[in-house]
């Protein structure tokens, strides 16, 4: 397991150094002078000189961003072209918020996408599991922007039963968390189901059933633990897509997250703030998938040796 | 909303081989048929648009703002008074651009890219994978937003948003494929009679890929459509008074608690086709290879 993990951690440097030049490059990448785009097209040419030096901006390339990369180490992402305050500070309250409501989100995704898994497993090619499986489809085909309105328009507009967006309370979170955590259940039913099926399909699960073990625990117990291994994984890139999800949610809901703030920053050309706010989620998402790998195989002891 | 529910087992079929057999197994999926008929009859209003739509989707009546459904507007009218099914009509037509390009663009490069990792091998496809990481650490609609933020929005850069967004699902389904095909006799033999590499790759390994290949982009342009919407509804992409479905919802916004009919009709026109391609591509996997059925 040692060794796996440091194979991993490996692996996990050059992903990082690719995601940071990325998030570099993004400045250098718009056509034009990068010292006009952040300063703004009407700008003396001795303010562009103060910007170009401020971001130091008259260094080589290789420079800036050796500069931009020990800095960022330190926790330093540079300052809003726009606030004028400090990014890493900015984005790392946002990204709190958004973390809570995809972990939020990513447990309700899983509860439902479990139980409906198992559920279709179990009940295969009855009425049930093609319902379940019918309401998966839908699942996947529903622009999440469309479910947020819907629900609203239903909820806050004919009902009166919870706030139309903004933050503060749990009911401010109670529309968002479901209409991500509904976006994310179908895969993992999906996915459930057919590792579900999979599992019960096999020899153990016949000869623990013929042993007269009641069903509860055959299931469970015995089909369930077993099934639930290709889940995890699912459920760690699920992360990742939550939290892209989570952009348009915040919008729609006008909730204080890392997306809504990135968008704000693309429509203000803040660019330091699109920069710091990308490397925060790229780095969030590829922990995360580390983790997800180091759970799996710690769950599941054949993957060590093979997988690099 | 959620993107990469597709995640299809890298197996190669020879299509050629199966081609009657395919249409038969199709026919007999009554999901995907459904599939096949919503599509075809997205695609026929996006072709026929001028033709079908009663109204100029951009002419408002301002007499008749906010409209409930009626005889004379089957789908009601929007907050200028312009009829919302004429509107549709003329959306599909963007959207179906949009869709058909960027996985065409995503196509091209990412089976491009999956061809050269998956027959050289090393190095070469060490280093594709690498980068490959290095692009899925960024969520699509992110990698989405950053190219708007660079680019600026507008059609033509939604296209390439969503579509570079979705190359490493073609390259990684390709490369899979190219590996498993790597051990078959026939590219081994071909190789062995001294054949070019771009030879053996573009006429034994690229017709293996096919199949899996239009599975992949039936399911992308599912995901597309609705990532492409999510841009628009943002304000990333294409502007109001485009009748983009994105854009269109996102002007309804404004309006829904008075007038909610102008937040269903282009919310229920994204999901029924993203249904249609899923299904069809549910359908085309399980015709072209019953192992693939999920």
């Amino acid at each position: 397991m040692l060794r796996y993990t440091l194979r991993r951690l490996v692996l996990f440097v050059p992903v990082l150094v690719g995601v940071s030049l990325v998030s570099f490059g993004l400045l250098h990448l718009i056509p034009g002078d990068p010292a006009t785009i952040l300063a703004g097209v009407e700008s003396r040419p001795e303010e562009l000189q103060a910007v170009r030096h401020e971001f130091g901006l008259d260094l080589p390339l290789p420079v800036q961003y050796g500069r931009y990369v020990a800095r960022a180490l330190q926790g330093d992402l540079g300052i809003s072209v726009h606030t004028r305050e400090p990014v890493a500070a900015t984005v790392v309250g946002r990204m709190r918020f958004s973390a809570l409501l995809t972990v939020l989100s990513l447990t309700l995704a899983v509860v439902i996408g479990v139980s409906a898994g198992v559920l279709a497993a179990l009940r295969h090619n009855s009425w049930l599991d093609s319902v379940i499986m019918l309401l998966a489809l839908i699942g996947v085909s529903l622009p999440s922007f469309w479910l947020g309105l819907l629900l609203l328009l239903v909820f806050a507009g004919m009902l009166h039963v919870l706030p139309a967006g903004g933050s503060g309370g749990a009911q401010h979170l109670v529309l968002p968390v479901v209409v991500l955590g509904l976006a994310g259940a179908p895969v993992i039913a999906r996915l459930t189901r057919a590792a579900m099926l999979e599992v019960l399909g096999q020899d153990y699960i016949r000869t623990l059933r013929a042993h007269g073990l009641p069903e509860v625990v055959v299931v469970c117990r015995h089909g369930l633990r077993n099934a639930l291994n290709p889940v995890i994984t699912v459920v760690g890139l699920q992360f990742g897509l939550l939290l892209a999800g989570a952009v348009i949610v915040e919008t729609v809901f006008a909730l204080p997250g890392i997306g809504r703030l990135m968008i704000t920053a693309v429509f203000a050309r803040d660019y330091p703030v699109i920069q710091g706010g990308m490397m925060l989620i790229a780095v969030a998402v590829v922990l995360v998938n580390l983790a997800t790998d180091l759970t799996y195989a710690w769950v599941n002891p054949r993957i060590r040796g093979e997988r690099a | 909303m959620v993107d990469g529910a597709e995640e299809l087992e890298p197996v190669a079929i020879p299509i050629a081989a199966v081609q009657g057999e395919v249409w038969r197994r199709l026919r007999a999926n009554p999901g995907a048929i459904v599939g096949l008929v919503i599509v075809l009859l997205y695609v026929a209003a996006a072709l026929l648009a001028s033709a079908l739509a009663p109204y100029d989707p951009a002419e408002g009546d301002v007499l008749a703002r906010l409209q409930a459904p009626s005889a004379q507007h089957l789908l009601g009218t929007d907050e200028l008074g312009r009829d919302i099914l004429s509107r549709l009509a003329y959306g599909a037509r963007i959207s179906l651009t949009i869709q058909a390009a960027a996985v065409v663009l995503a196509l091209a490069i990412g089976v491009a890219w999956g061809l050269v990792a998956g027959y050289f091998g090393g190095w070469v496809d060490d280093l594709s994978m690498r980068l490959i990481d290095v692009q899925l650490a960024f969520p699509s609609i992110l990698l989405a937003i950053a190219i708007v933020a660079v680019l600026g929005g507008g059609l033509p850069n939604v296209i390439a948003a969503v579509g570079i967004a979705s190359v490493p699902q073609f390259a990684r389904l390709v490369r899979g494929v190219v590996l498993e095909l790597r051990k078959v006799e026939y590219v081994a033999a071909a190789r062995a009679l001294g054949e070019s590499d771009l030879s053996v790759m573009v006429r034994y390994v690229l017709p293996g890929t096919l199949a899996p290949v239009i599975v992949l982009g039936s399911l992308r342009m599912a995901t597309v459509l609705l990532a492409a919407s999510g841009l628009n509804f943002l304000g990333l992409g294409v502007q109001p008074p485009s009748p983009e479905w994105g854009a269109m919802l996102s002007n309804a916004r404004d309006y829904m608690f008075a007038a909610p009919h102008v937040t269903t009709a282009p919310g229920l026109a994204i999901t029924l086709v993203a249904i249609g391609f899923n299904l069809l591509g549910d359908g085309l996997r399980d015709a072209l290879d019953p192992r693939m059925r999920g």
